[in-house]
């Protein structure tokens, strides 16, 4: 009898380290403190590019985190990429005028939306929409506009020579 | 050549026969699982053997991986200036691959081998035979009771594999080289998802636990009685747990992760 108590106990002690071990994945190491499930709106953006932004990607303003992408879309007859905001019902009071732009965190890092407050007495409310957007900035672009503006310089110089 | 042949077409023929009698086992066992259920005691012992003792070795191997990884990790992202990614590296690799992973194979050489060797030996000795002489089945009483501890106790080890692993890393990474605290938690649990990464190495271990406990107990069971046959199962087990264990998780990362 007294063998099969200590069996249970040390049984008992492993299947409990176990669950905890699953625990401390949940909470410590995964999202799952950071995304507590508050109570949130969801306003809308068009974008001409998203670059690499992804759906989850955060939402910040003056960089401190205030929601997350919850849906990339495409929207046919604007031919424009539609992006819609989740943000935290304890941010309600941004401007309508508010305006929305894809950075990247450092030079390769991860894109994510940064929105910067307008000035006007209205405010944003569920299902809005932020008119004043501003594309991701991509590397292929600038490269190839720095390449052109330098070879028609090139050629002006010819010219004048 | 006519002899090759032949020695082919039997060896075929022996692997299908032996891919079918270790379903229909599978099949028994799973039958018998009720049976398990109305004698919980027997589940705790195995659980016992199987899950309890190699707590140990599975612990101390997630510490120094987990240490390992953060030593590896730091001089690479050190280079780009990106240490404080460590906490990502470390925790990404162990709860997606190396957690299931390790511990699986870990788990086919520590547990699934006795399983095997218990059983080729109650064979050996007849008393599996005795026990069907006394109208107790020993699938019921001998197989189903291992099977379904090794399941469970699988993904159990694994979640404590990764759990001691990332403390491991967090020991050395910050403890040792000296990466920011808060940046090393707060990265990790900006990557990681609660979903697709730890719920999904979940499901890996629980897959895992199946293949290796099934393929333990059916190994044990189908020996040639004899000590050269149960030796020859138990490398079998290891063999083909290892084997089997490195191609699912092939195939699962690619459903897992291959999207994107």
């Amino acid at each position: 009898m007294k063998q099969t108590k200590t069996t249970e106990l040390l049984v008992g002690m492993f299947v409990a380290a176990g669950i905890a071990a699953l625990f401390v994945l949940a909470m410590k190491v995964s999202n799952l403190s950071t995304f507590t499930q508050t109570d949130t709106y969801t306003v809308t953006a068009h974008f001409e590019n998203i670059g690499g932004l992804k759906v989850r990607s955060p939402v910040t303003v003056g960089g401190v985190r205030v929601g997350r992408v919850s849906a990339i879309d495409y929207d046919t007859q604007r031919y424009e990429a539609v992006v819609s905001l989740e943000l935290d019902q304890k941010y309600d009071n941004f401007p309508e005028d508010t305006s929305a732009s894809i950075y990247t965190a450092g030079l390769l890092g991860e894109q994510y939306i940064g929105l910067e407050p307008g000035g006007s007495p209205d405010v944003l409310s569920d299902g809005a929409e932020i008119e004043l957007t501003q594309s991701a900035l991509i590397m292929e672009k600038l490269v190839s506009k720095f390449l052109f503006s330098k070879a028609a310089e090139g050629g002006q110089n010819a010219d004048a020579q | 050549m006519l002899e090759w042949i032949r020695q082919l077409g039997r060896g075929g023929f022996e692997f299908f026969e032996k891919l079918g009698r270790g379903n229909l086992f599978l099949l028994k066992t799973l039958v018998g699982m009720p049976a398990v259920l109305a004698r919980p005691h027997l589940l705790i012992v195995q659980l016992l053997s199987v899950g309890v003792l190699s707590f140990l070795i599975i612990a101390v191997s997630g510490l120094f991986v987990g240490m390992v990884l953060a030593l590896q990790g730091y001089n690479t992202l050190v280079d780009f200036g990106a240490e404080e990614s460590l906490g990502v590296v470390v925790s990404l690799s162990i709860v997606r691959e190396l957690g299931p992973v390790v511990t699986a194979l870990l788990f086919a050489g520590r547990a699934g081998s006795a399983l095997t060797a218990e059983i080729g030996l109650m064979k050996a000795t007849e008393q599996l035979s005795g026990m069907e002489m006394m109208a107790v089945d020993p699938i019921h009483r001998v197989i189903a009771p291992r099977f379904l501890a090794g399941f469970l106790a699988m993904p159990l080890l694994a979640a404590i594999f990764s759990a001691v692993g990332i403390y491991g890393g967090f020991f050395v990474g910050v403890g040792l080289l000296g990466v920011d605290d808060g940046a090393f938690w707060s990265q990790m649990q900006d990557k990681v998802d609660l979903y697709e990464d730890v719920l999904n190495g979940v499901i890996k271990s629980l897959v895992f636990g199946f293949v290796c406990a099934w393929i333990a107990v059916f190994e044990g069971y189908d020996a040639t009685p004899t000590s050269e046959g149960v030796s020859r199962a138990t490398t079998r087990t290891v063999v083909h747990s290892a084997l089997a264990v490195l191609g699912l998780d092939f195939v699962l990362t690619a459903l897992m992760f291959g999207d994107n």
